[in-house]
């Protein structure tokens, strides 16, 4: 066998970013493929650092201490990754039905939404926190059930593309939310007391307590639920006759239908289960971290919730160290800002960067000659085609 | 070898020199010899999966040989690349083109290979090259026509003239008669011919064996990646050479005893069904099929047979009449609602419509049963069950596979095939809903899909078959209804139809009646 060359040339087998993530488990090559990503983003990203005159090994230095750079660093990395878990499985679970659920964003803050407004209800006052925090998070999972679930109704009864639509909810959704907490005529859900504006505080035995290693960050048992949520999806796509439908509707429709599978119904599942991980990401943060909505402390986890799903490649697993990779990145940022005084942006370019070369793993493949599973079914595909 | 050429030869144009070709788990060629004469057409005959395309492959430098040579006018080749071989002269058509619709003929065929005038791109002089190459060869091909507009077979001349524009001197032609029209394939073998009287030298990869025999200058048959002997297509015949293909005797005619019709299980009674533009397609068609018989569907493609099916199936909405199964009105019923009623649906299209190319074999095969108390409890699927059904049943069904975990994608059409048949016939059945169920599929697989879809009809299943192939209805069916423009305009009996007599009904004409009494009508062979 020789270079990777001979069938890069021509491949039978679709290689659309949509296909791969619905087929895609994991798999050695594609690690390989990671870890390549990272190090070559790493170099351009020094590149970068270098024409703005600052010293990369400094800067990587501070960043990987401030990321990784003992146990207070590691908790407060964990606690950034938190949200990420929840909403990239909503950005997986949709890609595995072959959706494109671009509205974690506004999910997430429905969800957060829902979850900071039951954590207000007054009965909910005296409740202990085995049943005040299942409230809070079944709350979060149902907004984002219902506002990731209505552009899945709304593809499944009038073609309306889910990408649109979750675009333009994730506006509505924040502005809807600005609204709600900010207003001060009616008041609706802000706290008059506070100074700086956010929602009533929710009650203490809704609150997701600390873990034990938490240091003074704010790492708290969302992170466990996140983990767990990865293995609901696990379960669910490789164990339920529901993720037997969503797998079958992502990777051939017609096949689905074929089989007696309403396409419309899989895709308002796969849409509301999507929103509900996003749902729960949004509830745990309000639960865990803040205890109160304060609009725009969500921005972006959605948004980078995309990138994080693709890097996983939609495995559940996977997206355990992604969102970690993603999560200490931005931790580690502040003390790379502080050390080696350099601006925050610099990690978000070394981020967009590790993205480019994962979404364009060829130039990977062949900076690296990394053979990859597609390479081989390329070859049995024809090798058994006569 | 039997493929030494005589010692008075020129030095061959292209040789293969002992290719082995293996893949993890597969020897796809094993010590291949080939040699290709300056001028010849050499047909490269074998079923799917023989091993013709990957040796191909290897030939056009896709694939590097695990052992062995490719020789170029005598001369060693080390391809690393298909540029490489395209270099030395290679030229391949696949058998699924490399175009893009939207793109002019001269576009495409200077795609990768651009001349540029400054920073524009120059294409009067590759509109010259391709009219000039179009009329040397006769090949009726418009550089600036737009290839999406372009039928087939003009699509595939386009192909032809890629290759020669790049001055292939060799020509690799895989399985290119597979997507052409009768009438298309006997233009096709002209173009080849005039190909070959210019010095061309041409590799024709084929399953057809009537196709060998019309254009072949010499036949090399592989079988499971092995040259397994060679024919001269002037003393050989169709019998001999499906026999060294597949390795035994072939039946061309389907082993069958007289049908037993017993009680009606589908009456579609005036149904009306409209295609996915609203345009009617069946209107107020009419027929019943039995228990224990096979109902062939003949009729020109187009004429409502796809329609006719999916609404049979569930998967179309029925405008008028009604569909009764078993005595059940079925009219509005989903696909699963009917399948329960033990339908069993071949579809028509099967990469489509029949298998999840990424699933496994086991996930295939469950495709429509796997929320059935057999392979689910609740809402967990049981996988146990289905890695047994899977081990059976590619054993039962002969789905030549390194195992059943393996993504169907990368089976052969005619082992895919294999695996819907599998899924449709290995339960219970009332009725069982075939269309076109061996196209593109090799003998061997023919061979087995029809007399699975016989030993059906024995256990007293009613079999609506619809076919194309008016040699597969003529074949398989006891009772033959024809379809044309929705309607089926006539129903007789296998004993009272000959091709004259369908042919004519099929046109729309007038019932010329059952043949005399005595005429036997010839059933042709299958291939």
């Amino acid at each position: 066998m020789s270079g990777p060359r001979e069938s890069e040339e021509h491949s039978g087998v679709p290689t659309g970013i949509m296909g791969r993530l619905r087929s895609g488990w994991i798999d050695l090559t594609q690690v390989q493929v990671l870890v390549a990503a990272f190090g070559c983003a790493v170099v351009i990203g020094g590149v970068v650092m270098l024409l703005t005159g600052a010293n990369p090994f400094e800067a990587y230095w501070a960043l990987l201490r401030g990321a990784i750079g003992g146990p207070d660093r590691i908790a407060a990395s964990l606690a950034r990754a938190t949200p990420f878990i929840g909403a990239s499985l909503a950005l997986a679970f949709a890609f595995k039905a072959g959706l494109f659920n671009i509205g974690a964003e506004g999910q997430l803050l429905i969800g957060a939404l829902f979850g900071g407004w039951a954590g207000t209800w007054a009965w909910m006052e005296d409740l202990p926190g085995i049943i005040a925090i299942p409230v809070v998070i079944g709350m979060g999972a149902l907004g984002g059930a219902i506002y990731g679930g209505f552009p899945g109704f709304l593809k499944a009864r009038t073609g309306a593309h889910e990408v649109i639509v979750t675009i333009m909810l994730n506006t509505i959704a924040l502005r809807l939310i600005e609204w709600l907490v900010l207003s001060r005529d009616p008041v609706i859900l802000l706290d008059p007391t506070a100074s700086v504006p956010h929602s009533r505080p929710i009650a203490e035995g809704a609150r997701l307590p600390a873990l034990p290693f938490a240091g003074d960050s704010s790492l708290h048992w969302g992170l466990v639920l996140g983990v767990l949520l990865c293995a609901l999806m696990w379960l669910v796509m490789d164990r339920t006759t529901t993720g037997f439908e969503v797998s079958t509707v992502g990777l051939n429709p017609s096949a689905a239908t074929y089989a007696g599978m309403s396409v419309g119904k899989v895709w308002i599942i796969a849409m509301a289960g999507s929103g509900a991980f996003a749902g729960i990401a949004g509830a745990a943060q309000v639960s865990g971290v803040e205890g109160y909505i304060q609009p725009g402390v969500f921005r972006n986890i959605g948004f980078d919730s995309i990138a994080i799903a693709l890097l996983a490649r939609a495995n559940p697993w996977a997206i355990i160290p992604a969102a970690f990779l993603w999560g200490a990145l931005l931790s580690g940022a502040p003390v790379m800002q502080l050390e080696a005084d350099l601006s925050i942006d610099l990690v978000r370019i070394v981020q967009a960067l590790i993205l480019l070369f994962v979404a364009a793993d060829l130039i990977v493949r062949r900076l690296f000659r990394i053979r990859g599973e597609r390479d081989e079914s390329a070859a049995l595909a024809s090798g058994w085609g006569g | 070898m039997p493929d030494t050429p005589p010692a008075d030869d020129p030095i061959p144009v292209l040789e293969v020199v002992g290719v082995t070709k293996t893949f993890p788990g597969v020897i796809a060629n094993e010590d291949v010899n080939l040699t290709l004469q300056r001028g010849e057409i050499h047909c490269l005959l074998g079923e799917n999966g023989a091993g013709k395309s990957t040796l191909m492959n290897v030939v056009f430098g896709l694939y590097q040989p695990t052992a062995g040579e490719v020789l170029v006018n005598g001369e060693p080749q080390r391809f690393t690349s298909s540029r490489d071989a395209i270099a030395a002269g290679i030229g391949m058509v696949h058998q699924h083109f490399q175009l893009i619709p939207v793109l002019t003929v001269a576009e495409n065929v200077i795609l990768g290979d651009e001349v540029s005038r400054g920073p524009q791109l120059d294409l009067d002089t590759a509109r010259t090259r391709i009219r000039e190459l179009s009329a040397a060869y006769g090949l009726q091909v418009d550089p600036d026509a737009l290839v999406g507009d372009l039928s087939v077979g003009a699509q595939q001349r386009v192909e032809l003239i890629k290759a020669l524009y790049r001055d292939a001197e060799v020509l690799i032609l895989d399985e290119p008669t597979a997507v052409l029209t009768p009438g298309e394939v006997d233009e096709f073998f002209g173009v080849v011919r005039s190909l070959v009287d210019d010095g061309k030298s041409i590799i024709f990869i084929t399953h057809k064996l009537r196709e060998v025999l019309a254009v072949a200058d010499r036949i090399t048959v592989l079988r499971r990646g092995k040259v397994v002997g060679s024919a001269d297509p002037s003393s050989a015949t169709t019998a001999e050479l499906a026999e060294l293909m597949v390795g035994r005797a072939v039946t061309f005619e389907v082993p069958k005893a007289p049908a037993d019709p017993g009680k009606d299980v589908l009456v579609v009674d005036a149904l009306g069904v409209t295609d996915d533009r609203d345009v009617v397609t069946v209107a107020d068609c009419t027929f019943t099929v039995r228990a224990g018989e096979i109902y062939g569907i003949a009729g020109v493609e187009g004429n409502g047979q796809r329609e006719l099916v999916e609404a049979v199936a569930g998967m179309r909405e029925v405008v008028e009449g009604r569909i009764t199964i078993e005595g059940i009105d079925i009219t509005g019923f989903g696909p699963r609602r009917v399948e329960r009623l033990g339908v069993g649906h071949v579809p028509e299209d099967r990469s489509k419509h029949g298998v999840v190319g990424a699933f496994s074999i086991t996930d295939n095969l469950v495709l429509n049963s796997y929320n059935t108390s057999r392979f689910s409890r609740g809402w967990f699927l049981q996988r146990e069950p289905m890695r047994t059904q899977a081990a059976e049943l590619v054993e039962a069904y002969d789905v030549r596979t390194p195992g059943p975990e393996v993504a169907v994608s990368t089976l052969s059409g005619g082992n895919q095939q294999k695996v819907v048949v599998a899924r449709e016939l290995s339960k219970p059945l009332q009725l069982l809903i075939v269309a076109q169920p061996t196209r593109g599929l090799d003998v061997g697989s023919i061979e087995f899909i029809h007399s699975q879809i016989v030993a059906k009809r024995d256990e007293g299943a009613a079999v609506l078959l619809v076919s194309a192939e008016l040699d597969e209805i003529l074949a398989l069916a006891d009772t033959i209804g024809v379809l044309y423009r929705g309607t089926v305009v006539a129903t007789m009996p296998r004993a009272e139809s000959s091709r004259e007599r369908l042919g004519v009904l099929m046109a729309g004409g007038d019932d010329p009646g059952p043949p005399p009494p005595g005429t036997e009508t010839h059933t042709e062979e299958l291939v």
